[in-house]
């Protein structure tokens, strides 16, 4: 038996807490100083907080952005300024072939690259994450059936792939992020059922299992919340990913034709000859915007790895 | 807590065994009929009374801990039966779920078998909601830590599994598998992981359940002290069968099986048994030997002690009947055995 | 001269909290061909014993004393003495050795990196000695092919002592070496290591937390708690009859099997093993001590000699009540045991 008098294994409660609460509400209180604990530790990575940064603030220009610059600036037929002028005061970074003001453009391009990438995302990390983990952990055959769904995914290239989809299904917004989606999950997939396959063949798993527990509450209650971390991390860079791969959808002229977006800039400059004129400043914005975006998302990504990671926070 | 008498519950006889397992075969391996089969228990029979405490006991690979998760279901047999209170198990999760509230499992490591993110509370409660046990929660699971040992039990609500010590975690596994109330405990390797001054403990705590709560417990070891220690009965495994059933101080005192003799001829301290230290391993559960499946390792065969006595041929060509689990002392082998002698000629002889 | 002496060896590891100490102020000696057995349980130091030996702790370990190998002291010796020394004079089979093997390398491969690490030699040399190593530890020469999983718990074990031996040291250091096998490789192994004690003249120090093997194998014990040596002396005696409070209790843990008082009555003590962050003041044992009087807590212990040449560090050795340990009942470990016992002193 243990003798309470003498040791105490226990980590007193924290002195904020009131005793009387009940273990549930205990554990949800524990929950929220683990994850300010994780917030801590996030801060001190400089890369990351200067990535959350830079995400924070694409973010906010792109919510905010029709607060301070009217949807006009962007119709064609309303264009007051001279096709391709350089940087001025008037137009702070040029206009583009019609006339348009390329900073309007850049900000409210930002609209559609970050929302086609979070929407694919979405979708990519919800299909990759149910394949890994009822894969991982149903074992068998149904895991032999869907990773050969997912090999297939894998080898084909993505760029025909989602041209052919793309041009079969129609350009708009919902099926630009539906193309990326469907050709992006099996990378998490792998991820996630490795993962799933680990916690699967654990002690407790099987404890839980001769508790009585079925295949819902063991995916539900201890491999989800094992592999949720995984997923988290996995998914911030696949964000990056998303976004390039609609820069690239759209630069192959497979966007929203309506819509503007850095890819589409990139398209237009590049149709209307902005290299060979020497017209920098249609180029440079959207380029250097995708960079900085999706560079954020990767130092938040690593940052985020050596948090859940404690072997990588090199102490 | 000095020696202690069995469970005052009913007499084991008026009752029948609260466990029977009858001819039992699990074997892994064959992909669609090709392949090498592993027949990890191959054909058992054993009992369990209720207030007893069974040692199952024998080495790695010897399909204790496959017979273990059979009988709780976690393991799907070939063929024979597992009878809880005279009824066959079901099969498949649903048809199990009341069975698991009466048969409960304790893990050989505790660190392993708590979910490193979920608090001893949550642990220990896991099984009441999977059960959808009604009554106070938090109250059920204080008592079911409290049972395990662990007191006061709410100052263990909150804590996680790496902040307690060993034998603090196999507390709340024990506890957690209390929460049911089961009526038996299948216990694999309970104590191995732990630390040595923390073993007695644990199997005091073991020891008081019966006592205290009419359970029965199947403790599956490797260590014939533990045997010795807590169980009333002790059935030895090799490859697949058990080679020697009875009552713990009848066995250990006067082993019949040449396996039983020689494994406990070679635990430090035991001093009535010459030292006999068999060579090399047990064969893999793929290639079982035929005739007797001890014979190639058999002092008494490699000593001329079973020709002597005229019986080395069937050691060598003749399959030892499978052992029936009863009240008395026997071993599977034809040296050392009359009635197994016995059974094999009439089976032989039909 | 002893082969192996340990005095007043301190081991301290560096933490954020400040220097823990895993090993307190030891004192060993082992002549040569002799077998001494070290016995505890996890957190005691004994490992880090072990590996203090042979200089092999990691970065950052502050310590203190000295061990004197053949009358060299190891803790001081020049970076290139020491690696001539290590394996050539001691050599040590890790716990959970089996693990320790390469799994994409063959066995013979490594231990010939053991060899070839210390001598110059043609390959066709190492693949001979590598041969006779396989054979001295009960292994047939043509295993040396094999990989480590084509092998079984009890053969990769024998691999490791082939290893060990590589170099034909006169000390051989065995850390847990029989814990994750079964009783008959154990058995296997342990007669093992007595053949090659007696064919080399090697000498033996086993480390485990198993008394009853160390009684059996060794001529001599010490009984490690909380990084202190707290009983030593002649195996049997200290089996038989131990003189302090926590070696009776590591002999009960592991029952006699025919001793009708362990039948149906397992022996174990309350608590755990100390933290060597947190440890008690006094006698560390104090806390769980079946006969721990008022003084205990704040006591300087020392080793005091219990007669047959042993030595114990506790204080009813100290004042001649060896009596008081040997009949004290164990503090009962069921779930109603009285809270913490004291005694008139």
């Amino acid at each position: 038996m243990t003798q309470p008098t003498v040791e105490q294994p226990v980590e007193a409660l924290p002195p904020s807490l009131p005793p009387q609460l009940s273990p549930r509400a205990i554990a949800r209180a524990r929950r929220r100083q683990a994850a300010g604990r994780a917030w801590r530790e996030y801060r001190r990575s400089w890369e990351g907080m200067i990535g959350l940064g830079i995400l924070v603030v694409f973010v906010a220009v792109a919510v905010f952005v029709p607060l301070f610059i009217p949807a006009s600036e962007l119709d064609v037929t309303k264009a007051t300024g001279t096709p391709f002028s350089p940087p001025s005061a008037e137009f702070p970074l040029g206009t583009d072939e019609s006339g348009r003001s390329v900073l309007a453009l850049t900000l409210w391009g930002a609209r559609v690259s970050l929302l086609v990438g979070f929407l694919a995302t979405v979708i990519s990390v919800g299909i990759g994450s149910v394949v890994g983990i009822v894969a991982g952990h149903f074992g068998r055959w149904t895991d032999s059936a869907l990773m050969r769904v997912t090999d297939w995914f894998l080898v084909i290239p993505f760029l025909p792939l989602a041209i052919v989809l793309a041009t079969v299904l129609g350009p708009s917004l919902a099926n630009i992020a539906f193309v990326i989606g469907i050709t992006s999950w099996p990378g998490t997939a792998r991820i996630v059922r490795a993962q799933a396959l680990a916690v699967t063949s654990r002690p407790y798993i099987e404890r839980a299992r001769a508790l009585g527990a079925g295949d819902w509450h063991l995916i539900s209650r201890h491999i989800l919340p094992n592999v949720v971390p995984l997923i988290f991390a996995n998914t911030v860079l696949i964000v990056a990913v998303a976004i390039l791969s609609e820069t690239t959808l759209a630069f192959l002229g497979l966007g929203d034709p309506l819509r503007v977006s850095w890819g589409s800039m990139l398209d237009a400059a590049f149709t209307h000859g902005a290299a060979s004129i020497g017209a920098w400043w249609y180029l440079v914005p959207p380029g250097v915007c995708i960079l900085l975006v999706v560079l954020a998302f990767t130092m938040v990504g690593q940052a985020l790895e050596a948090v859940l990671n404690p072997r990588l926070r090199g102490r | 807590m000095t020696a202690s008498q069995p469970a005052p519950s009913a007499p084991p006889a008026a009752q029948g065994p609260i466990l029977e397992v009858r001819d039992l075969h699990v074997h892994f391996g064959a992909r669609r009929g090709k392949g090498p089969v592993a027949r990890a228990v191959d054909g058992v029979d054993l009992q369990v009374q209720p207030g007893q405490i069974v040692a199952l006991a024998g080495e790695s690979g010897c399909g204790k801990t496959s017979l273990a998760r059979a009988i709780l279901g976690l393991v799907e047999p070939s063929s024979g039966q597992v009878l809880y209170r005279g009824q066959p198990i079901g099969r498949g999760t649903a048809a199990l779920k009341s069975y698991r509230r009466e048969v409960q499992l304790v893990l050989q490591d505790p660190t392993g078998a708590l979910n490193p993110r979920q608090s001893v509370y949550e642990s220990v409660a896991e099984g009441l909601r999977i059960h959808g046990v009604k009554g106070d929660e938090e109250t059920l699971v204080a008592d079911a830590l409290a049972r395990g040992g662990l007191r006061p039990p709410r100052r263990f609500f909150l804590a996680y599994p790496h902040e307690l010590s060993g034998g603090q975690r196999q507390r709340v596994v024990i506890a957690g598998a209390l929460a049911l109330e089961p009526s038996m405990l299948v216990a694999d390797e309970p104590v191995s992981s732990l630390d040595a001054s923390v073993r007695g403990e644990i199997l005091a705590l073991l020891l008081g359940l019966v006592r205290d709560l009419g359970l029965s417990i199947l403790v599956v070891t490797h260590d014939l002290g533990l045997a010795w220690n807590i169980a009333d009965r002790l059935a030895v495994m090799y490859l697949g069968r058990i080679v020697e059933q009875g009552p713990t101080e009848a066995v250990l005192a006067a082993p019949r099986h040449p396996y039983t003799r020689a494994l406990l001829s070679v635990v430090p301290e035991v001093h009535h048994l010459e030292t006999q230290i068999l060579t090399g391993e047990p064969p893999d559960p793929t290639r079982i030997p035929g005739g007797c499946r001890f014979h190639p390792r058999c002092p008494a065969l490699a000593s001329g002690a079973a020709a002597q006595a005229g019986v080395d041929d069937r050691c060598r060509g003749e399959p030892v009947p499978i052992l029936h689990s009863l009240a008395e002392h026997h071993g599977a082998c034809f040296l050392t055995d009359e009635s197994v002698r016995k059974e094999g000629e009439d089976r032989v002889g039909r | 001269m002893a082969l192996l002496e340990v005095r007043e060896l301190t081991v301290s590891y560096p933490s954020r909290a400040g220097a823990v100490p895993a090993v307190r102020g030891v004192d060993l000696t082992l002549d040569a061909g002799g077998t001494l057995g070290l016995a505890g349980e996890s957190g005691c130091g004994k490992s880090t014993m072990a590996a203090a030996v042979l200089r092999l702790l990691p970065q950052g370990t502050r310590t203190s004393g000295s061990v004197l190998l053949e009358g060299e002291d190891v803790l001081t010796m020049r970076p290139g003495r020491l690696r001539a020394v290590r394996w050539t004079e001691a050599a040590i089979v890790f716990q959970g050795a089996m693990h320790a093997l390469n799994p994409v390398r063959r066995v013979g491969d490594q231990i010939a990196e053991a060899i070839r690490l210390h001598d110059k030699v043609t390959d066709r040399q190492a693949a001979t000695r590598v041969g006779e190593l396989l054979e001295q530890v009960g292994l047939p020469a043509r295993r040396a092919p094999s990989y480590p999983h084509e092998l079984s718990g009890g053969q990769r074990q024998r691999v490791m002592i082939a290893m060990a031996l590589a170099c034909s040291p006169r000390l051989l250091i065995a850390d847990e070496p029989t814990t994750a096998l079964d009783v008959m490789v154990q058995a296997q192994v342990l007669t093992l290591l007595e053949e090659l004690r007696r064919e080399l003249g090697l000498a033996l120090l086993l480390i485990t937390h198993d008394l009853s093997v160390l009684a059996a194998n060794c001529e001599r014990i010490a009984v490690m708690y909380a990084g202190r040596i707290v009983e030593q002396g002649p195996a049997a005696r200290v089996f038989e009859a131990p003189a302090h409070p926590y070696t009776k209790a590591l002999a009960e843990a592991f029952p006699t099997i025919g001793d009708r008082a362990s039948r149906r009555n397992p022996h174990g003590l309350g608590g755990d093993p100390p933290d060597p962050r947190e440890l008690p003041g006094g006698c560390e044992f104090h806390p769980r001590c079946a006969v721990s009087i008022a003084a205990c807590p704040t006591l300087d212990v020392e080793l005091w000699p219990a007669g047959d040449g042993r030595r114990a560090a506790c204080v009813h050795v100290r004042d001649g009540n060896l009596d008081l340990v040997r009949q004290a009942t164990p503090v009962p470990v069921g779930e109603d045991a009285p809270a913490q016992r004291e005694m008139a002193p």
